[in-house]
């Protein structure tokens, strides 16, 4: 593949050509903050936490591939205030309750608020009415939590089929499930979905609190440090 | 000199941030020689006495006595302070938000598998429950939040030593957090 320089805040990076500018800036130690994205799966460009600015514009770095000469702006104050303010919203418009979720700690919704030091929303919050599905017998479904990342979407398939999917249009969009293949789930499948989900949407049941306070993904380190190298 | 004066009150909540603010330790010596304490659940004074310079609530609110109290804070205390998730979201009480109350009060009172005869309270000296849970900021002006369920006792201290000295706050990644 051929090489192609590009600039990320300044640093001269190295990128092959068909990479996103996520993927030319993790090899090049950058962090760019992801949410919907997931290593291995097809981007979706739904969050939009990855905004940089490309020639003055907004573009998304998941789904953005490089191109030569391109001059990215990742880590400046304007950027960074909006990704706050996205993780802000994605907080009001659910039901995120941090203290009774099991994936307090590894959750990237919450990691990413730490790292952008959110202390406090500032949009109200909406409180909308969602539901708690617990229908498959290996997970339970919680729409409070869910950011409509759509990984478990595009992650999780039994012979080529999807076992979750979209029901209703914008703001209203849920995340639904194929009853027959998601009841076929093995233990296996479901922790693949429930490490697949950036956020508690989707727990496994019979097992969890495995892990004590302190010693989880997020307790110690920053969502990203491990691109940095710090 | 006289000292800064600092007043604290647990509203729509479970006294956890309030131990918490117990959780430094011996640094509460050291508070106690910075600060004065007014109205607080620490002391037991009931009522404001002066103006103070800081006030601490922990808990959003849920009926309409919390409002009154988040209120009079509001007008006795110069700087005040969201102490926690149910100060900053709601927190648990929040769980309620989206639920009708009268949904809430039937499930509670009447439909509950533990009620035997059950009746839903309606008397002149219990505060009148609100809508919903609101977190302080949609009530009054919060000047900072500090989140945590409960807050990092160095997360408080930190916080409360920056207000006192005047300094920017100190804010390492182990000590804010959501849980």
């Amino acid at each position: 593949m051929s090489e192609i320089k590009i600039t990320i805040d300044g640093k001269e990076c190295t990128a092959k050509a068909g990479q996103t500018i996520v993927e030319a800036a993790r090899a090049n130690g950058i962090f760019i903050p992801t949410l919907c994205h997931f290593d291995g799966l097809k981007p979706a460009g739904a969050c939009r936490i990855c905004t940089v600015r490309v020639g003055g514009r907004n573009m998304a770095a998941c789904t953005t591939p490089v191109a030569g000469g391109m001059i990215v702006e990742n880590d400046t104050p304007e950027i960074n205030d909006m990704r706050k303010s996205i993780i802000e919203m994605l907080f009001v418009e659910g039901n995120h309750m941090c203290p009774v979720c099991e994936k307090s700690g590894n959750c990237e919704l919450q990691a990413l608020a730490y790292r952008y030091l959110m202390l406090a929303p500032r949009f109200p919050y909406l409180w909308p009415r969602r539901g708690v599905d617990a229908s498959i017998p290996k997970l339970y479904k919680d729409g409070n939590r869910c950011i409509q990342c759509l990984r478990c979407v595009r992650g999780i398939t039994i012979d080529g089929k999807k076992v979750f999917g979209l029901i209703n249009r914008g703001g209203k969009v849920r995340i639904s499930h194929d009853p027959k293949l998601s009841a076929s789930l093995d233990d296996e499948q479901a922790q693949r979905a429930m490490d697949l989900c950036p956020v508690g949407a989707l727990i496994r049941k019979e097992v969890g609190y495995a892990v004590p306070i302190g010693k989880r993904k997020y307790d110690d380190r920053p969502i990203g440090s491990e691109v940095e190298g710090a | 000199m006289s000292k800064p004066v600092v007043a604290t009150a647990s509203l729509a909540g479970c006294f956890g941030c309030h131990m918490s603010v117990l959780d430094i330790d011996e640094r509460i010596l050291t508070l106690i020689d910075l600060v004065e304490f007014n109205k607080s659940p620490i002391n037991d004074i009931k009522n404001f006495t002066k103006e103070c310079d800081i006030g601490i609530i922990e808990g959003g609110c849920c009926n309409s006595e919390n409002v009154e109290n988040l209120r009079l804070f509001r007008k006795h205390c110069k700087v005040l302070i969201s102490l926690g998730e149910c100060a900053i979201m709601g927190g648990l009480p929040a769980m309620r938000n989206g639920i009708p109350v009268k949904e809430c009060l039937e499930e509670a009172y009447l439909n509950c598998p533990t009620v035997d005869d059950g009746m839903i309270p309606n008397d002149d000296e219990l505060p009148m429950i609100l809508d919903r849970v609101y977190p302080l900021h949609e009530i009054v002006k919060i000047d900072y939040y500090l989140p945590g369920c409960p807050p990092r006792a160095d997360l408080i201290w930190n916080a409360l030593v920056a207000l006192l000295e005047g300094k920017p706050l100190d804010l390492p990644y182990e000590v804010v957090k959501f849980d």
